[in-house]
């Protein structure tokens, strides 16, 4: 410390948790900031249903393509029947669900509306925030999918042949996807700190996204070449290795193999959020505040 | 600068500054096409002092108030102390800390509370929350419980809690809105224009809880307000800031001593309205009261005078209204080179 009067943490052990209950700790917030979450969009439920109604007109327009497509070349395209396509489109609405992050854009509103600053002033990484709100959208929204997905099951009779570790490792590949897109889209975003211009640069990650995740179409139809740049690109772990994970009949091998591709993409992006945040709050503690 | 009057109420400041400095690179562009295309290749910038070498110590439990006009450098100076904003140069300690390490330890003792800023939950009661600020801070639930329902009550706030914060008028917010920026009991308080938009029994409750809140953990309060009846009510001690200096750092009392050399007397005659241009300057003449202006130094002399001369049913003596004398505090300011 540099001035007499230190911290003392002494005045502080009837109001505060001791460092002792930091897991604990961890774990309330978390479980506080979801219920917060949860009772907020319940606020909203009947815009919520819209929006994922809404949502659900691109994967369906995907489909149905993909679907005219196999049946003119003799009822499969690239090795998938329109069954396994339906299938592969239902899950993309479940996927893309859980792969919703803070957009890029709400950077540049978070930072002129002062809702920054009054995050900066609360001893609480920002991530945390988003995270774990956007994770509580998500737990209202999944229950809202349901009904959504038996109307389009119903609709599309999916062929699904999915084995009990194929849903295991799909659990956990969707909350995966999250946090790797999370730490993508939070480096991205942090541009709002030097340029309140960053759509050319958005759009031009959106596009690459788009055609190198199984968003637009599954990888499998890709040529070898754009599959092999999709497996070093984090893109695909954030939607096509879900979806494979669950009704692709992946190999053991290539089901934990995807975990782990997660795994590193999660640590290059809290290392990549880290050096960038640092920069940025520099700049913006130099000339925002 | 003029030197401070008032010793911190500590030996050790709970805030200290010295030779703090905050300069801005301001884009500058000519209107026109020409002047666009110009600075696509040379972008011209000006700097701007927003705050110019400026020094202070306050003590811990101290109510200070911080006075300026719009751009003065009040709202700068707050981000700095709270972390916002990095200095160009210069120190600045908080509680021991150096604000812009944004330290845990140090946020979980500090709170800012801008008038216009919102950090609770629009669309839930302030209750919920009131828990994520709870979890946030890791506030010991116990302890938690018992500090927000001494403030509910204390502001008076038992049904409003319980309502969608945007079911609540701005005033009704504000109050909903501190008890949330004090939960967490910091010992600094920034407040930037607390009371800004609220009516005058709002601005009067808000007040009160501040004083209570001083009162009962110690806490050191930084306020700035447009509002004098605040820094009045709350601050026996001012600093003036105006382009980013320093004016004055005294006693409020003493500011009229120093940078408004008259005083205001009062005469009600008996025979009512009479032509008192020969005691002063005529400031006012409403319902058969004469209001003068005269220097402080000839003020006991007039007023015998008067006396003396006429046949006088009320007299009195003041000192000019805190507006009037901060209105000097800030064209000294402006006169300054």
């Amino acid at each position: 410390m540099a001035n007499g009067l230190a911290s003392r943490p002494e005045l502080d052990r009837d109001r505060f948790v001791p460092r002792a209950g930091l897991v604990r700790g961890w774990v309330d917030l978390y479980l506080t900031m979801f219920r917060v979450a949860i009772l907020n969009n319940i606020q909203y439920r009947v815009a919520n249903y819209f929006y994922m109604i809404g949502m659900i007109a691109e994967p369906v327009i995907y489909l149905v393509v993909w679907s005219t497509i196999a049946r003119q070349e003799g009822g499969e395209v690239g090795g998938l029947t329109p069954g396994q396509l339906a299938a592969y489109y239902i899950v993309w609405t479940l996927v893309r669900q859980m792969n919703i992050v803070f957009t890029v854009y709400g950077w540049d509103e978070r930072i002129r509306e002062g809702e920054l600053s009054a995050m900066l002033l609360q001893p609480l990484f920002p991530i945390h925030r988003d995270i774990a709100f956007l994770a509580g959208w998500k737990l209202v929204t999944i229950v809202m999918w349901l009904p959504i997905a038996a109307v389009l099951t119903l609709i599309f009779s999916p062929a699904l042949d999915v084995r009990p570790i194929d849903v295991a490792v799909f659990a956990v590949a969707i909350w995966g996807a999250y946090l790797v897109r999370t730490m993508l889209y939070w480096i991205l975003g942090m541009a709002s700190f030097w340029t309140t211009r960053g759509g050319p640069i958005f759009q031009l990650m959106f596009t690459a996204e788009l055609l190198l995740s199984g968003r637009l179409v599954p990888l499998s139809l890709l040529p070898d070449w754009a599959q092999r740049l999709a497996d070093v690109l984090p893109f695909k772990w954030t939607f096509g290795y879900p979806i494979d994970a669950l009704i692709g009949q992946l190999p053991t091998g290539e089901l934990v193999g995807g975990l782990a591709m997660q795994l590193l993409w999660i640590i290059v992006g809290v290392i990549g959020v880290r050096v960038v945040w640092r920069v940025a709050i520099r700049r913006y503690s130099a000339v925002n505040g | 600068m003029i030197s401070p009057q008032t010793s911190a109420t500590s030996s050790e400041p709970a805030i200290r500054v010295a030779g703090l400095r905050k300069t801005f690179n301001v884009p500058v562009r000519e209107p026109g096409l020409r002047a666009a295309v110009r600075s696509l290749v040379h972008r011209e910038t000006r700097e701007v002092r927003a705050v110019d070498d400026i020094g202070f110590e306050i003590g811990a439990g101290e109510v200070v108030g911080f006075l300026g006009p719009n751009g003065a450098g009040k709202t700068t100076t707050l981000k700095m102390l709270s972390g916002l904003l990095y200095p160009t140069s210069g120190q600045a300690f908080v509680l021991g800390h150096v604000p812009s390490k944004r330290e845990a330890a140090f946020l979980r003792r500090i709170t800012m509370v801008m008038g216009n800023r919102n950090q609770l939950q629009w669309d839930l009661p302030a209750l919920d929350s009131y828990e994520l600020i709870r979890a946030i801070y890791r506030l010991e639930p116990a302890a938690f419980r018992t500090t927000r329902d001494d403030f509910i009550e204390l502001l008076d706030l038992a049904d409003l809690v319980h309502k969608p914060v945007r079911n609540l008028s701005l005033g009704e917010r504000m109050k909903v809105e501190i008890v949330g920026a004090l939960l967490h009991r910091p010992q600094i308080l920034f407040l930037d224009e607390p009371t800004i938009g609220l009516d005058v029994t709002m601005q009067k409750r808000i007040r009160s809880f501040i004083a209570e809140y001083n009162q009962r953990y110690g806490a050191t309060v930084l306020l700035t307000s447009h509002y004098m009846a605040d820094v009045q009510a709350l601050c026996r001690r001012v600093v003036v800031i105006h382009h980013g200096k320093i004016l004055y750092d005294g006693e409020l009392a003493q500011l009229g001593a120093r940078f408004d050399a008259t005083k205001t007397i009062g005469v009600t005659l008996v025979d009512g309205e009479a032509d008192l241009s020969a005691y002063g300057e005529v400031i006012s003449v409403e319902d058969g009261r004469v209001t003068l202006r005269v220097s402080r130094a000839a003020a006991p002399e007039v007023a015998a005078r008067l006396l003396r001369d006429l046949a006088v049913a009320d007299l009195t003596i003041e000192d000019p209204p805190i507006e009037d004398v901060i209105e000097r505090v800030f064209a000294s300011g402006s006169e300054a080179p």
